[in-house]
């Protein structure tokens, strides 16, 4: 009989990367109902756009490299940085834009690094920032709620003005974006508005935060700990990241509420949920230890308070997450924990 | 009281199988005709044969004696003839062969009369029962088989606060200590006496996980029969808590360092099977010969057998029936932590607590070949009960960077298999680790050859040097000595004379150089 | 912009002082250079790196008279761990040393041997016991596998055998991934 005798342990929990890059994926999905629901289908197109050129430039990548398709195909990490960098894009973004950035994001940020496991950055992020830097005016137009702008964005309107650059009644989308909720606040406040002058009376903002923004950001928050509770991910990234952040704009908005705006504007308004529970929890990039994820969160939160509040540019997550993907191995290698029986 | 249990980081939760085999009492097999005693069946030196090939042998009869101090004697499993004295197959994950010997049996099982049964340990001294334990060769029957009197000794300025007997079992299909703790538990709980008696250890716990209620209640009948002061205590069922420091971390809150023996934090642990042994060697005088081994997987008859070591896999499997056709792997030891076989003509020994034979059906086996990239996602850090980061050893024992790797403590690693077990890459992490551990033990080795390599050769060259001196100093002396006699001056001679003294004198001193260089070639460069 | 000049420029001076001065002050004082490389070499005293012996090509590489991909036992490691100690770029190794070497040792066929001492007189590391017209045997623990004996050997009774694989000094194999076709 022969017998082969590979080295143990023989059992396995059956626990597949696939699996945890669903899951996360399927968090996602009720903040993308109610993103049809605000805002149109815009955002269906362009997670189909996205995800179809990633697995065609991840597919493309893998043939260069000479890897087997099927396995890595079929982990879904591509689908998931598509997925990502179409939350990230506006509505309606014109095709080539979505193109262009996965592009970067799959090609540049993952396969030039050696593929997933050894790329240093966070490729939606990277795809995200290179068209951000490139092509600012597209990246920065979006759609207001389709209850303020009284548009209603179909699929096929969404496809048409993806493709074409036209809505349904023929009007160019652009006549109709806007800046986001903290792209209005940050050019009204160097405008010397204040903060509740420049909120009252005006249709994006909700309640709570920018209108619409409030409740899609709930919902990545509920999907976020969906994952902490099904130990996809780890509480610490969010609840370091999220806390900084509100901590920090509380401080100032306790100082000055007429020119920093409350914390919950900062937590339910642009990318920080989506960014705290899925782009900066994003495993490769982010430091692996527990007391580094901790720091690497308070690290992003900082970071996006000051790029919002006094950078240049209205949103700061993916800047702040690149930034701290630099430091994470530094931060690794000083918050080793204490191995059982050492250091006592 | 109830004892407060703490809890160490990580460790998983198994399904634990043990239902098939738990459920059959202990059962005997039948004698086979061949018995391949391998000398090493420890950890330590080998045993040397001191049988020879075509001597009589009777059942319990040393064959093999320790060689040296972390050593233990190998007895003879039944009364036969010896064969053989050879290389065969051992249980080993190499696969490789190592010296055993062969006994053919003559069927009467008959005992040698040396056994010399002590009715009560405390007329004894510690010493006198360590020797005993020692003589009888009885090493942890847990899976690692250290040398159990090594574990029984006390330096004079230590204390034993507390001894554990580990009854924890908790790698997924065995079940020998469970069946072992059912039926035996009186046997167990008198050795655990003896053990207490050569440690002076004050109190006596045994952690049983909760997942065998019988063996724990077996337990305490027999302790309150027997009128000892012994606690039982349930263990939750998690594993690794049947490895030595996880154990002694829940019992007690503390933490062995790496590298440190219990006992020098005051604890001993020591396996219930072992216990037993104990017993046996001490109150019946019989040495170590045999053990109860789980049977589990794809078998007709799974269960717990009683086999006489030195019964080869094949033999025993033939008894309990296989499917050779469907069989995929056969493991020596539990499915997280044992090794797979590679042929089934390996002998059992003093360390085989379980064969697992596997089929597609029954215990669906990881495929190793197709690991994707390791993604960090750090779940192997979480169940690593060392509290390691294996997935920075993984980076580094990849990359061969193996400096870097024993920065990260590759070598607290206990190769407990969590992190592999969960890892959704699908990363054989354990092999990685344990390739760069051999692998750095082995430059450590070529590193000392090495440097005896030079040592050897820089003596060398300074003996050819040395030589060709010696050469020309004779030459120089015979010359000058033909030269006096053709001018036959007396101030020349006398010249002559004096160099003469001096070379010799030289020449005396180097010679007791060399000799004792040569006892000592290191002492020399 | 002449201000931004300025301030890098001072910065610049002021690192690069405090690097120089760490430098010197936080100098290692390790062994000769010669004996450093020495230790990382096999000594297995062969002479394939074309000098005669292992701290002869020790000597040859810190003159850098030598390269550091000349000696065969040692392979692709000891390759890398010179470059690694010199802070030079590895080199290849020729074509016949890629993979790494198999650790042999030399063997006597005592029925053959004559007794010549030959072989004794060419060992570089007195790994062969005999004397004249006597029977020569290997103490297959000191030999280095050098094969220096094989030349002189007037009756090619000697014969190289692997090293011996037993438990003690069983190594793990690498494992093998059919998807990560990367080295
Ligand atoms: S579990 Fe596997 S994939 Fe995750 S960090 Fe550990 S080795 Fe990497
Ligand atoms: S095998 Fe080693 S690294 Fe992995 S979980 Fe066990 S102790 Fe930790």
């Amino acid at each position: 009989m022969q017998l082969n005798t590979p080295s143990s342990p023989h059992i396995h929990s059956g626990y597949q990367l696939s699996q945890l890059m669903q899951r996360v994926l399927l968090a996602l999905l009720p903040a993308i109902v109610l993103y049809v629901l605000f805002f149109g289908w815009g955002i269906v197109v362009n997670i189909l756009i996205a995800v179809v050129a990633a697995l065609a430039f991840e597919a493309l990548a893998l043939l260069l490299r000479k890897r087997p398709l099927a396995p890595y195909l079929g982990d879904y990490s591509a689908v998931l940085t598509a997925v990502l960098l179409a939350l990230a894009l506006p509505p309606l973004a014109p095709w080539w834009l979505i193109v262009v950035a996965t592009f970067f994001a799959i090609v540049f940020a993952k396969h030039l690094y050696g593929g997933l496991g050894y790329n240093p950055f966070n490729p939606a992020m990277i795809g995200y920032v290179v068209v951000l830097i490139s092509f600012p005016r597209e990246v920065t137009s979006w759609l207001p709620p389709e209850a303020v702008s009284g548009q209603v964005v179909s699929f096929i309107d969404a496809l048409r003005a993806s493709f074409t650059g036209i809505l349904g009644n023929g009007i160019p989308p652009d006549t109709l974006s806007m800046a986001t909720p903290l792209d209005h606040v940050k050019t009204q406040l160097t405008q010397n508005h204040a903060i509740s002058e420049i909120i009252t009376g005006n249709g994006i903002f909700g309640q709570l935060a920018g209108s619409g923004w409030e409740w899609i950001n709930l919902a990545f928050m509920v999907g976020g700990i969906w994952l902490i509770y099904k130990k996809v991910i780890h509480w610490y990234i969010p609840v370091a990241m999220l806390g900084t952040l509100v901590l920090i704009s509380g401080l100032f908005w306790l100082i000055d509420a007429e020119r920093y705006a409350s914390p919950l504007f900062h937590l339910l308004s642009g990318g920080a949920i989506l960014g705290a529970f899925f782009i900066a929890t994003d495993p490769v990039t982010a430091s692996t230890t527990n007391r580094g994820r901790i720091l690497y969160g308070i690290g992003i939160g900082l970071l996006v308070y000051i790029i919002r509040s006094w950078g240049g540019y209205p949103e700061g997550v993916a800047f702040a997450v690149l930034l701290m993907n630099m430091l994470a191995p530094t931060l690794d290698y000083y918050t080793q924990p204490r191995v059982f029986g050492r250091g006592r | 009281m109830i004892r407060q249990l703490f809890r160490y980081k990580g460790g998983v939760k198994l399904s634990d199988h043990k239902q098939e085999s738990s459920s059959q009492p202990i059962q005997k097999v039948t004698l086979p005709k061949r018995l391949i005693l391998p000398l090493q069946q420890h950890i330590g030196a080998p045993a040397s044969a001191i049988v020879s090939v075509g001597e009589r042998v009777l059942k319990g009869q040393m064959i093999a004696k320790s060689d040296g101090h972390i050593s233990a004697p190998v007895h003879a499993s039944t009364s036969g003839r010896v064969v053989e004295i050879t290389d065969f197959a051992i249980p080993h994950p190499s696969g490789l062969k190592a010296p055993c010997i062969v006994i053919e049996s003559d069927g009467n099982d008959a005992w040698c009369d040396h056994r010399k049964p002590v009715d009560d340990c405390h007329h004894y001294t510690p010493e006198q029962i360590r020797e005993h334990i020692r003589h009888a060769g009885v090493v942890g029957l847990g899976g690692a088989g250290f040398p159990s009197f090594l574990k029984l000794t006390v330096g004079s300025e230590r204390v034993v606060e507390t001894l554990i007997l580990n009854g924890a079992e908790c790698e997924p299909f065995i079940s020998c200590d469970d069946r072992l703790m059912r039926e035996r538990a009186e046997e167990i709980i008198k050795g655990l006496m003896v053990m207490q008696h050569a440690l002076v250890a004050k109190a006596c716990v045994i952690g049983v996980e909760e997942n065998k209620p019988e063996a724990a209640a077996a337990l305490r009948s027999a302790i309150s029969a027997l009128a000892v002061e012994v606690e039982v205590v349930e263990v939750p069922t998690l594993y690794p808590t049947g490895g030595e420091k996880q154990l002694i971390k829940i019992l007690t809150n503390k933490e062995i360092p790496p590298k440190t023996l219990p006992i020098e934090k005051r604890v001993v642990v020591h396996n219930v099977g072992t216990a037993a042994a104990v017993y046996r060697a001490i109150c019946l005088g019989e040495p170590l010969i045999s053990r109860v081994i789980t049977i589990a997987g794809a078998v007709k008859k799974p269960g717990n057998y009683e086999i006489p070591f030195g019964i080869s896999a094949a033999q025993l499997l033939e008894q309990v029936g296989i499917e050779e056709e469907s069989v995929e792997r056969i493991i020596h030891g539990g499915p997280m932590m044992g090794f797979a076989l590679n042929t089934l003509d390996v002998p059992l020994i003093k360390t085989s607590n379980c064969l697992l034979v596997t089929d597609p059906n029954t215990v669906p086996l990881r495929n190793k070949q197709l690991a994707l990239a390791c993604i960090r996602c750090g779940s192997c850090a979480d169940v690593c009960p060392i509290n390691l980061l294996p997935q920075q050893l993984y980076w580094h024992s990849r990359a061969k960077d193996f400096d870097k790797a024993q920065d990260y403590n590759l070598f607290d690693c206990i190769e407990c298999g969590c992190c592999d077990y969960v890892c959704p890459s699908q990363i054989p992490l354990v092999q990685y680790f344990r390739f760069a551990k051999t692998s750095i033990w082995q430059a450590e080795q070529d590193k000392k050859q090495a440097e005896l390599a030079k040592e050897r050769h820089e003596f060398r060259q300074f003996r050819i040097e040395r030589e060709k001196a010696e050469k020309k100093a004779r030459h120089k002396a015979k010359a000058a000595k033909v030269a006096a006699k053709n001018v036959g001056a007396d101030d020349k001679k006398k010249a002559i004379e004096e160099a003469m003294a001096r070379v010799k004198a030289k020449k005396q001193q180097q010679e007791a150089n060399v000799s004792a260089s040569k006892t000592e070639p290191g002492d020399n460069t | 912009m002449l201000s931004a000049i300025i301030v890098l420029t001072l910065l610049a001076t002021v690192f690069g002082l405090i690097l120089g001065f760490a430098a010197i002050r936080f100098k290692v004082e390790g062994d000769p250079i010669v004996d450093q490389i020495d230790s990382l070499l096999p000594q297995t005293q062969c002479g394939q790196c074309t000098y005669p012996g292992c701290r002869p090509y020790a000597q040859a590489i810190a003159n850098a008279e030598a390269n550091i991909n000349q000696c065969p036992p040692g392979g692709e490691t000891t390759m890398l761990a010179l470059a690694d100690l010199l802070g030079v770029d590895p080199l290849p190794l020729g074509a016949e040393h890629q993979a790494e070497p198999e650790a042999t040792v030399a063997f006597i066929i005592e029925d053959t041997c004559i007794g010549c001492t030959l072989c004794i007189q060419a060992c570089p590391v007195d790994a062969i016991l005999g004397a004249a017209k006597q029977m020569h045997t290997v103490i297959e623990s000191e030999c280095t596998g050098c094969e220096l004996c094989i030349p002189p050997c007037p009756v090619d009774c000697i014969i190289m055998q692997p090293v011996k694989q037993e438990t003690r000094n069983w190594k793990w194999p690498y494992p093998v991934q059919t998807l990560e076709l990367r080295k």
